[in-house]
């Protein structure tokens, strides 16, 4: 379970998270939407103890993400993460790129994390590009190597940051499917996106967020059917 | 086809002398290099506030004319410290700080070329910094880094002809010692730039070799 208690968070008089609360039981699928700048990145980036918080904390599994002694690194292996940007690591093939922190971090041998990265690779769909480096891949397939790679840690939460916007438009289908997929697998995630439908379709709960905090969370059926703050009206209208 | 009173003896001469400028510049580039990325290292992470200090000490190795660090560096040891070390440990110790000096801005620029994006997601995947720094961020900077620092092995390795002033006998001085004796300047200098060339040409193909390689990759 992921509990967000009121949460602060400012880049220097910026204040972009502005107390957020939100509970994420496991097995959830939250998706979260909201203008650019609202924090929704930032929000993220916190949960996995990237960022620093000002006030508030995070519990992941009842450990305090920010507190003085959490192992982040250890912590890190139950939250995997992909970002909107690629970044997949150039110098290492798409296998070795999954199998680096399976063996670095985890302590894996060498087969047992070939294996994996192969059954995840597998998995999204690029078990035809294994030994190839990371530039000969297309933004979509970067962005399922990056989903990989953070499977193939066994986490029991995945962080996505709108993991389709630098996509083009044909790219994006192929990794919403994947997301689909992991969805209807059970795991626990939370989808920062700009695509409605598909927020729509996979989520269990849609957060609205709005100026740093989260304005409206509710259904997917009941946020888009019935808007009830006028900010998500005007959103959703300049969404359609 | 040439008149020369050079003998086979002569050419040992030089060939030793070749092989102390090898030597030399191999123990200046060796160890001026894993300082210069310790260097380096600690220069990125503490940011330029902090790393002042060293970034100063640094930059005297950098702008004082090698000749002149060299004379008073044997200087400082020997007479002012009272150590008994060799012409060729001193030239050694001050050709790897003046190498770790340079080397320490092109691993530090290396490490900057790195995307921040990509050392998040490798943090993101659990792994330390010590991880990051090993398995990531210096394998990229050197991509980066290895032209340059070609071009100082290159540039080093020219330079060990000022060691002279300590005593040593490499490449250089070898020759003109001949040349006193010979009165051969400009075959004798031929053979001594050829004995350069054979030192760094295979530095430099093996850089191009590297670049080719991995780029292949980009
Ligand atoms: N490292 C940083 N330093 C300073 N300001 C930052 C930093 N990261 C984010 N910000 C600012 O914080 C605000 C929120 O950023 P954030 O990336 O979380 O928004 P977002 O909701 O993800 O937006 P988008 O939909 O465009 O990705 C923005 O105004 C941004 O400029
Ligand atoms: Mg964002």
């Amino acid at each position: 379970m992921i509990e967000i208690e009121n949460v602060r968070k400012s880049f220097g008089s910026l204040e972009v998270l502005k107390g957020v609360s939100l509970t994420v039981p496991k097995g959830e699928v939250l998706t979260v939407i909201g203008g650019s700048g609202s924090g929704k990145s930032t929000l993220l980036t916190c949960i996995n103890g990237l960022e620093p918080i000002d006030s508030g904390r995070i519990l992941v599994d009842g450990v305090e993400v920010h507190a003085k002694g959490t192992d982040l690194n250890r912590l890190r292996r139950k939250i995997g993460i992909v970002f909107q940007q690629w970044n997949a690591f150039p110098h290492l093939t798409v296998l070795e790129n999954v199998m680096l922190a399976q063996r670095k971090v985890l302590g894996r041998s060498r087969a047992e994390a070939e294996a994996e990265a192969v059954r995840q690779l597998k998995h999204v769909g690029l078990g035809d590009k294994l030994s190839v480096y990371p530039s000969r891949l297309s933004g979509g397939q970067q962005q399922r190597m990056a989903i990989a790679r953070a499977l193939a840690m066994s986490p029991d939460y995945m962080l996505f940051d709108e993991v389709t916007s630098a996509l083009d438009p044909q790219l994006v289908g192929e990794v919403l499917d994947t997301l689909r997929m992991l969805a209807a697998e059970g795991m626990t995630m939370i989808c920062v996106t700009h695509e409605m439908k598909f927020a729509r379709e996979v989520s269990d709960r849609v957060a609205f967020f709005h100026q740093g905090v989260i304005a409206e969370i509710a259904p997917p059926e009941e946020l888009f059917g019935a808007p009830r703050t006028p900010e998500l009206q005007k959103f959703l209208a300049a969404t359609v | 086809m040439f008149d020369t009173a050079l003998t086979v003896n002569d050419l040992l001469f030089l060939a030793r002398g070749a092989g102390m400028t090898l030597l030399v510049t191999a123990i200046a580039v060796g160890l001026g290099t894993l300082m210069g990325i310790v260097f380096g290292v600690v220069r990125y992470q503490v940011g330029p506030w902090w790393g002042a200090p060293l970034t100063f000490f640094l930059d005297i190795f950098r702008s004082i004319p090698l000749l002149i660090q060299l004379v008073l560096a044997n200087a400082f040891v020997t007479t002012v410290l009272g150590f008994r070390v060799s012409g060729f440990t001193v030239a050694c110790g001050v050709l790897s700080l003046y190498t770790a000096a340079y080397c320490a801005e092109i691993v530090r620029g290396g490490i900057e070329a790195v995307p921040q994006t990509v050392r998040r997601a490798a943090r993101s995947l659990g792994m330390s910094w010590g991880q990051d720094m090993t398995h990531i961020v210096l394998p990229l900077a050197t991509r980066v880094a290895l032209p340059s620092w070609i071009g100082l092995a290159l540039g080093v390795m020219k330079d060990t002809s000022l060691v002279f002033v300590v005593q040593v006998v490499e490449l250089l001085k070898s020759t003109q010692i001949l040349i006193t004796r010979l009165q051969e300047p400009l075959f004798l200098l031929l053979i001594c730039g050829l004995f350069y060339f054979l030192i760094s040409f295979p530095i430099a193909r093996f850089g191009g070799y590297l670049e080719k390689k991995w780029l292949a990759n980009d």
